[in-house]
């Protein structure tokens, strides 16, 4: 459907939006509308369905179809969208207290199934709209309203569980970066199965800053690496730094120092089955890593909504049983042929009638 | 050799059971559909543990199947059983308390022995004694012995000799009750063909039941119990999990909306969703998602997208959809949600039947939050309340919750199949007009919202748990809500039109009027019966339109003095009437065992409050 034209402005919706000025989701927003009105997909095959939390009003704001439900949900309810319809195309909209705390087991049965959903996690690593409690993907450490001492547990890492659930797509981007953030939801779009893409948010109000280390631009060439399935794993000044896999982990090198030159560097291979390297790829981090964005992982796997439909077509085309009245008759049945019986005789309505 | 003993009777229950591995299920079930198709009318009720395997020999790991069959309408698997196959001494120690004085006990006696006798926690060598069963007829059979026997030339291992001796128990049955064998060896037949031993076996100690039966006529009687008179026409038997599933497949095809069942097993609902994922060849696709939540999830994103949309469950899974459920409220979205009620509160008693989840069908949820409730009563109409649920839910952009129960999910009776022609129409509301297209705008009589999903052009609208005004935007706004919550409940309520008449069984005026609802029509129907055959003035009203009621229910009410409620749990439906229909005097019976009512303890009652 490469001839499907629209702008931005089809997927807006008339109602205000009501996010807190300088919040992230505005920018989220922006990108995904840009990516939909390129994708091909006709406006009216679009379902944006949420959970609960600030990042999940976003289907209020869009003209597609949307559904707004409840806390934790949207995965398992964007899973009965679309394997109702699998030609739909269907956006998941959370956050990480919705998809990693509450809806934590939806999320990691999403990903085990492979179901065709975009689903776009908005991690601020704490509670918005309930007003700044921690989350699931909080700090250790980090002192929020209902850990005013300092959480006493540790956080989850989104792509950890991605891995861990056999999860097919996985991608990391920052709010404000729409070129890397559109790159990666077009990726996401593209991707045949569950693809999950973490986005660095910023919550101006309760956790301003939060991924500032990472993502305020100053730091973006040290502190970014950006993954191109193809290409080296450079990243600093002039591409100057890289990483090498030695001695079962991954190092970061400087091209031209102790004997490296560029054809040591690893080359990212986004479609490679085995997740090991992705793996590690998720799990760097400050001080001693760049964190690493762009798309991950990307792997073709089984489908769980056309394998659906496709188990719903075989078996409808060698059943002898074509409708309802075939099944009623189908198996073991008896004719009871006449004997006496009137209807009605006994004064009380009975079952089929029988007095 | 003596003549054979010949007793003619209008029904009989019979028990079977042994150790849940015995094949007890299966016995029983093969020997209900003999039945059926000699002409019976029957009923079967599965009483099995929790346990799938407790210990070999012991109370715990009894499993039973009752049937009662007879030339008259059988509406109940029979109080007592009037005949009991026991497989142990464990079998006769658990199903003592089920059995009619002076009736028949076949039992193994290969099982009498030392070591069986204290597994089952017998203290003395003499069971029958010290169960205090004096009354009986005892018959025992060596089945273990005359089944290894039978099968000596086979070159068999011995556990796979002693698993086949449930057949022996069957053929003996068989001969007792005058069934031919026929329909059992083709049901052996088609169902191992492929394994030429294991029907060979099968058949021979069925023959070898049978034939023992015959060859020791004098010391077992044989019943005859002639065909019921039925209604003509095409049958077949049907468990009420099977009816429930068949009637959403019904409803699915009349209707034009694919349905779409998002699940998880729990029992004893599992089967519905089983039979579901069974037909594809309809177009039903089956989602066994990851929990009871997420099943009920899936199922609103369905019907969000345009399917008939179901979830199934029992009690503890239902408390865990509420939340949906209110989602679907909310959203006004079809829905039907199957409730296989089962004893609870919490794990409670699974494998056993109640009806005390009906307050937690009406008002289990957070808010203001309406649904229909209807009630199955048998086995077979729970393929017509299904339907029924499915076509309210499609017309009127509402959740239904249907009530069935253990009793009814797992107990089985002929069925006289209908054609799809004869059932009602299914008009979904399909959203037409789009230029005028707002997601809670309402049909002016019925109050139902038009729906439309993903995909069509023209519709694309925002819904969701927040409370909304017309065109789908959020609303806070005070007067809103109030008018929102009462359109909500109004909505429910103009289903009244939808919902038959109250019907009395019975003088249509009197001193008592005895009131059940779902799972308990068979024993109430019978109660009534027979009191009125006694010549007692006693009627009956069953319910299966809990919300909303029938609109006549309070002029049915009020031509009566007495209003006695009978339902298995402590007196939740008569609290709803109290509430809902003023002005009379209700009370009550209730029972709570995990077990259906009997007939017997039914006529007590009421006869209790004809005197009082």
């Amino acid at each position: 459907m490469s001839e499907v034209k629209y702008t931005v402005k089809d997927f807006k919706s008339e109602n205000e939006v009501r996010w807190c000025p300088g919040c992230g989701d505005y920018a989220i927003m922006n990108g995904i509308q840009r990516v939909m009105a390129d994708l091909g997909v006709e406006h009216k095959d679009y379902a944006v369905i949420s959970g609960i939390g600030c990042s999940s009003r976003f289907p209020y704001y869009m003209s597609t179809y949307g559904f707004h439900t409840i806390h934790g949900r949207a995965t398992a309810i964007a899973s009965g969208v679309k394997c109702a319809n699998p030609a739909l195309s269907v956006w998941v909209i959370t956050g990480d207290g919705d998809a990693m705390a509450i809806g934590g087991n939806h999320f990691i049965h999403l990903v085990r199934r492979n179901i065709d959903l975009n689903v776009i996690v908005f991690n601020n690593k704490i509670y918005g709209l309930t007003k700044g409690q921690y989350s699931p993907t909080t700090d250790r450490g980090f002192k929020t309203k209902t850990s005013p001492y300092g959480t006493i547990e540790d956080a989850f890492v989104p792509g950890q569980l991605v891995i861990g659930a056999g999860g097919t797509f996985f991608a990391r981007s920052i709010d404000t970066n729409l070129k890397m953030s559109q790159d990666v939801y077009n990726a996401a779009a593209q991707h045949q199965g569950t693809s999950i893409v973490e986005v660095l948010q910023n919550c101006v109000i309760f956790n301003n800053g939060v991924h500032e280390q990472i993502t305020d631009p100053a730091y973006r060439t040290e502190r970014q690496l950006l993954l191109r399935h193809g290409e080296p794993m450079l990243f600093g000044e002039e591409n100057r730094k890289g990483l090498v896999f030695e001695k079962g982990k991954l190092k970061v090198v400087t091209i031209g120092e102790n004997g490296y030159t560029t054809g040591d560097i690893l080359v990212h291979d986004a479609e490679e089955s085995d997740p090991s390297l992705h793996l590690a790829l998720i799990n760097m981090g400050l001080p001693h890593f760049p964190v690493a964005f762009g798309v991950i992982r990307s792997v073709k796997a089984p489908v769980y909504d056309r394998e659906m439909e496709q188990q719903v077509a075989e078996v409808r085309r060698i059943s002898k049983v074509t409708c309802m009245d075939d099944l009623l008759r189908s198996g073991n049945t008896w004719v009871v042929k006449e004997n006496g019986y009137e209807p009605g005789s006994g004064g009380c309505p009975g079952r089929n009638g029988i007095i | 050799m003596k003549e054979t003993k010949v007793v003619e009777l209008d029904e009989v229950a019979i028990r079977f059971s042994g150790d849940s591995g015995d094949g007890m299920q299966l016995t029983g079930t093969l020997f209900s559909d003999a039945s059926a198709l000699l002409g019976n009318d029957i009923a079967t009720f599965p009483d099995y543990p929790a346990e799938i395997r407790a210990p070999q020999g012991t109370v715990g790991g009894v499993s039973g199947f009752q049937v009662q069959f007879g030339r008259r309408e059988i509406n109940t698997p029979g109080d007592y059983a009037h005949v009991l196959v026991a497989m142990n001494p464990a079998a006769v120690k658990a199903n003592a308390k089920f059995m009619k004085p002076g009736g028949t006990i076949i039992y193994d006696e290969d099982t009498f022995n030392e070591k069986h006798f204290q597994k089952a926690g017998f203290t003395t060598g003499d069971p029958f004694t010290e169960l205090k069963l004096f009354d009986y007829v005892r018959i025992g059979v060596p089945i273990t012995s005359l089944t290894q026997e039978s099968l000596k030339d086979l070159g068999l291992d011995n556990k796979s000799i002693l698993r086949s001796k449930n057949m022996f128990a069957l053929g003996l049955v068989c001969w007792m009750f005058n069934r031919p064998l026929d329909y059992i060896q083709e049901y052996i037949t088609s169902k191992f063909g492929k394994k030429p031993l294991v029907v060979e076996t099968n058949l021979r100690v069925l023959h070898a039941g049978y034939n023992y039966g015959m060859n020791l006529q004098h010391m077992t009687p044989q019943y005859l119990v002639h065909p019921a008179r039925i209604e003509p026409g095409l049958y077949r038997n049907i468990n009420g999990n099977q009816a429930t599933a068949w009637g959403l497949l019904a409803a699915s095809e009349k209707s034009g909306r694919p349905l779409f069942a998002g699940s998880y097993p729990i029992t004893p609902a599992t089967e519905i969703l089983q039979v579901l994922s069974e037909h594809k060849e309809l177009g039903a696709k089956t989602f066994q998602a990851e929990d009871e939540i997420a099943g009920i999830a899936t199922s609103l994103g369905a019907s969000f997208a345009g399917h008939l949309a179901v979830t199934t469950t029992s009690g503890p899974g239902f408390a865990l959809k509420s939340e949906a459920i209110g989602l679907a409220v909310m959203a006004e979205l079809p829905l039907v949600v199957v409730n296989v009620q089962r004893g609870g509160p919490s794990t409670g008693l699974p494998t056993k039947t109640e009806q005390s989840d009906l307050l937690q069908a009406l008002y289990g949820r957070n808010g203001e939050s309406p649904v229909v409730v209807i009630a199955a009563s048998t086995p077979s109409d729970c393929f017509w309340f299904a339907y029924q649920a499915a076509k309210i839910a499609l017309e009127r952009m509402v959740p239904v919750i249907l009530l069935t129960d253990g009793f009814l999910g797992n107990g089985s009776e002929p069925w006289k199949i209908p054609a799809m022609a004869d059932l009602p129409e299914i008009h979904p509301r399909i959203a037409l007009q789009k230029e005028e297209y707002q997601p809670y705008r309402r049909d002016g009589e019925t109050l139902a919202r038009w729906w439309a999903w993903p995909g069509m052009e023209g519709f694309a609208h925002r819904i969701g748990g927040l409370e909304k005004n017309i065109a789908g935007n959020v609303s806070h706004d005070p007067d809103n809500h109030q008018k929102n919550c009462e359109i909500r409940e109004a909505k429910v309520q103009k289903v009244v039109d939808l919902v038959p008449d109250l019907e009395v069984c019975g003088d249509p005026e009197g001193e008592v009027l005895l009131v059940s609802w779902g799972g308990t029509f068979g024993h109430s129907i019978s109660t009534i019966r027979e009191l009125r055959k006694q010549g007692k003035k006693v009627s009956l009203a069953h319910f299966n339109y809990i919300k909303p009621l029938p609109a006549n229910t309070a002029e049915v009410f009020s031509r009566f003095k007495k209003i006695l409620v009978c339902e298995i749990n402590l007196g939740q439906f008569v609290a709803y009437l109290r509430d809902k229909i003023p002005g009379n005097t209700y009370y009550q019976y209730n029972k709570v065992k995990g077990l259906p009512f009997t007939v017997q303890e039914l006529e007590e009652a009421v006869i209790k409050h004809l005197e009082a």
